[in-house]
């Protein structure tokens, strides 16, 4: 008890030093580009005297350090500043725009693991057969084929010529109005929250919108989900356990799926978490593509925007979920392999 | 168990709806409703007096009115808005505007010349960044209560100087003079900013439509209303919504899911040409391109070598390939559509007479400068070409590319040898571009008067372009004020520091049913009111 009270803290501990790292890192960076932020709120014509107003407005008259103080004790109580752009509470945009990723992200990973670890153990119990060079192939397009290309094309085929799916953004305008004006929003993620209000024809359409975006994040996942599963099944299935298994007469899908599964579980686990957090940076290209109002796109328009806030509470956000996912993938680490737990 | 049947039947109904999704079905949007894709992250606010993004004018120009608008069809002339009929006093300095009869707000609340009132003290008290455009007639948030007033069905506004009338009028008919429903914008203030906040996701104005809903980077929703003066709008429900890419508004435009596109690529409007579906409209922008010279740089100064660059630029060249569709030759500071523009353009490629020039400078040639042009790949077409033109006639440009915000820091601070840049017109009168490009009062360094293009790169216009440029802005007979322009802007395409050379064109895809669509030009923004399909 006392250790596991111990093992908390300590990864307490370790998260508010990232955090804290993560926080003055990009502090220091918003603050030595040579954009001036003031600019991009008075614009081009404004007089020097408006723009020192604004300039004492914003704090960025104090010294540094002071102004580093200041953004960590409002970031420790939940509030990441005012997006010099928009003039809103930069806490209250994430709001808005993270679910949309988590929504994408969780259902690309769902997918990239579902089809990447049986591809992968395929490949791996039959090595050099037609399915392993299948599955390298397709899982080699998914590395190397730009995403934007490929969602356009998915779009093309499945949404213009098939008409299997719907087109960009997160539902069909009308179902957009109903989601807005009659349902109770409880999370921000439109499955979820047509789903618990029952309005299935919402649910419909918001899935025939999520699926070729998530499929495609998906595919992206798998390509590199597959390959790592194939590599750690191979290293299993060589060693010696796996032999004696064999030798006791086990049912091949037994040796494959519970004994060497339970050791692959461990380094895989990371993979997908870090897959999956990749995926809740937001992935700017695809959103670009299919209209997606995620967090990829809020990062990148506040940086276009030189809205230095903005992004610094975006990349705020970004570590959480890294260190969060890093520190879950540790304890999912710890429950399945019992070395880790002594 | 329970649960796990729920989430059955949940996906089983997913099945279903995915192949009988209504909308994939359709093949064209109802009627009715007119579905627009554009990009619309550039809105910062869409409170009419704050709001100074082409997006966000373009919406509140279908939400809100003003008093006097501008006729598309004749550059210059003014028609009745919000006001039936306008006047200025002898003096020149105190106008009288009296309001039309009988028009509602949305809200239902009668229009009157105290919300007329209202609507322009709040600009001035505000003092958001599109209040200078008002404020410039010499009101102060301590003096506006006092200038502009009201009485009955008239309202007056008092200037400081006797302004030439045409430009107080065009002034009044911009995105900031939108006049707001006084009671409504009122009983929602927060902590005295006079309705600021709740103007951020509502409206409250006379215009066709209704603001239902509004979700930044993602669209809006417009409802229209009944009992617009104008006559009720045929599209009761404009659907905006915001998709940056090109290829996937073209995707959606073949398919019938949108009705208009307004961010396509000159290389999507291609692919489009013979889908006997969609139509392509044509309009012009209000920026400029030009490039600006130096003039603390004693080559750059140099008439001789300023004018060898006027012929050392393949406008047409340009024009026919990467810029086109997107932008036009034209080599004056006013955009075409406003008061006083000039369509002459006098010079084209012609490196002989250009070399001829450079020849006649006296400098020992070739001369090395440098050019400050921003990362984005139209940019670095148009650097491109303008850098291989120069070193034909034996100027090497060095250039320095950078971040947009970075380019304008290095021109703001004088900086440059030459930069390539864009300047779009803040209202709709000759003298927000004339009052930039051919007016600098004080070339000193210690001015520091970064508000004017002719100060940034360090070019004195002189006494006599200077006076005539304040002399414009003054003069009270609309006509012979366009031909005032029209001699400042040959001055300053002749004989500057500036050398001119594009303006903004747009093209604008649209369903084969669709009508009445107007993109709003160079002067004005785009009305949805007057579509039908």
């Amino acid at each position: 008890m006392l250790r596991l009270v111990g093992q908390i803290a300590i990864g307490l501990l370790t998260l508010a030093i990232t955090l804290l790292g993560l926080l003055l890192i990009t502090f220091v960076i918003g603050r030595v580009v040579p954009i001036d932020p003031v600019l991009s709120i008075v614009g081009e014509r404004a007089t020097e005297a408006q723009m020192q107003a604004i300039r004492v407005k914003l704090g960025l008259d104090l010294p540094m350090w002071e102004q580093f103080y200041i953004y960590v004790r409002d970031a420790l109580h939940g509030d990441l500043g005012t997006s010099i752009r928009t003039g809103e509470s930069i806490s209250a945009e994430i709001a808005r725009y993270f679910p949309a990723t988590l929504e994408l992200a969780t259902l690309g990973t769902i997918f990239g693991t579902l089809v990447g670890i049986p591809a992968g153990v395929l490949a791996a119990t039959r090595p050099g057969s037609i399915a392993d060079q299948i599955v390298r192939v397709v899982g080699l397009l998914g590395y190397s084929m730009p995403v934007f290309w490929l969602g356009l094309i998915g779009l093309l085929v499945f949404y213009g010529q098939l008409d299997w799916v719907a087109g960009p953004g997160r539902l069909d305008p009308t179902y957009d109005m109903m989601m807005e004006f009659t349902l109770t929003p409880y999370t921000g993620m439109i499955l979820i929250d047509s789903a618990l209000n029952g309005a299935w024809d919402v649910f419909g359409n918001a899935v025939s919108h999520i699926i070729l975006p998530a499929g495609l994040l998906g595919y992206v996942s798998m390509a590199y989900i597959s390959r790592m599963t194939r590599s750690f099944m191979m290293n299993e299935l060589g060693q010696e356990y796996i032999t004696t298994a064999r030798v006791k007469g086990m049912p091949e899908w037994r040796v494959i799926w519970v004994h060497a599964m339970k050791n692959v579980l461990v380094p895989l686990i990371t993979v997908i978490a870090l897959s999956y957090a990749y995926l809740l940076e937001g992935s700017v290209l695809t959103e670009t593509i299919f209209a997606w109002p995620g967090l990829g796109s809020y990062i990148t328009d506040a940086l276009f925007a030189a809205d230095m806030p903005a992004v610094l509470g975006g990349t705020v956000v970004v570590g959480v979920v890294f260190v969060t996912l890093n520190m879950v993938s540790d304890i999912l680490y710890r429950i399945v392999d019992p070395r880790a737990r002594a | 168990m329970q649960q796990k049947l729920g989430f059955a039947r949940a996906v089983a109904l997913a099945v279903l709806m995915t192949g009988a999704s209504p909308m994939a079905l359709m093949a064209e949007t109802p009627a009715d409703t007119l579905v627009i894709a554009d990009a619309i992250d550039d809105i910062v606010s869409i409170d009419p007096h704050e709001a100074f993004e082409f997006s966000s004018v373009d919406l509140n120009n279908n939400v809100y009115d003003t008093l006097i608008e501008l006729d598309p069809s004749k550059p210059g002339e003014l028609v009745p808005g919000l006001a039936e009929s306008w006047s200025v006093a002898d003096d020149g300095m105190t106008y009288t505007f009296k309001i039309k009869p009988g028009i509602t707000f949305s809200s239902g609340n009668p229009l009157t010349a105290e919300d007329v009132a209202f609507s322009l003290r709040r600009v001035v008290k505000l003092n958001k960044t599109p209040s200078f455009i008002i404020t410039q007639f010499g009101l102060t948030p301590e003096n506006v209560d006092q200038m502009v007033t009201f009485d009955g069905d008239t309202v007056t506004l008092k200037t400081d100087k006797a302004y030439a009338p045409s430009f107080v009028y065009n002034c009044l008919t911009a995105g900031v003079a939108n006049i707001v429903d006084m009671k409504t914008v009122m009983a929602n203030e927060v902590d005295g900013d006079m309705g600021n906040a709740w103007l951020k996701a509502n409206s409250a104005g006379t215009g066709a439509y209704v603001l239902k809903s509004f979700k930044p980077n993602e669209g809006y929703v417009l409802v229209a209303r009944e009992g617009h003066w104008r006559g009720d709008a045929k599209i009761k429900t404009v659907f905006m919504q915001h998709i940056p890419e090109g290829a996937t508004e073209r995707l959606l435009l073949e398919k019938g899911d949108i009705d208009i596109a307004r961010e396509l690529t000159p290389t999507d409007i291609a692919g489009l040409a013979g889908n006997t579906d969609i139509k392509i409209q044509g309009d012009v922008g209000g920026q400029v391109y030009y490039l600006a010279l130096n003039q603390k740089k004693a080559e750059l100064a140099n008439p001789k070598v300023q004018e060898a660059m006027r012929w050392a630029v393949d406008y047409t060249g340009m024009q026919d390939s990467i810029l086109k569709g997107l932008w036009v030759v034209h080599q004056n500071f006013l955009p075409q559509g406003f008061l006083g523009a000039l369509n002459e353009n006098p010079y084209s490629l012609d490196l002989e007479k250009a070399k001829a020039l450079m020849a006649e400078s006296g400098l020992t040639l070739p001369i090395e400068v440098g050019f400050t042009v921003r990362n984005n790949p139209e940019r670095m077409d148009i650097a491109t070409s303008i850098q291989n033109t120069f070193a034909q006639i034996g100027i090497n440009l060095v250039m320095d590319v950078g971040d947009g915000k970075q380019g304008l820091e290095t021109y703001r601070g004088r900086k440059h040898d030459i930069t390539l840049q864009t300047w779009g017109p803040d209202y709709p009168d000759p003298h927000t571009n004339a009052s930039t490009f051919a007016l600098n009062p004080d070339n000193s360094d210690e001015a520091n008067a970064t508000g004017y293009l002719a100060w940034r790169t360090a070019w004195d216009p002189g006494p006599e372009l200077n006076a005539e440029t304040e002399a414009a802005v003054v003069e009270k007979d609309s006509a012979k004020r366009a031909e005032m322009y029209a001699d400042i802007q040959r001055k300053v395409r002749d004989n500057s520091a500036f050398v001119l050379m594009f303006q903004q064109a747009r093209q604008d895809g649209m369903r084969a049913n669709v009508s009445g669509f107007y993109a709003g030009g160079a002067t004005d923004s785009a009305s949805y009111w007057t579509v039908s399909k």
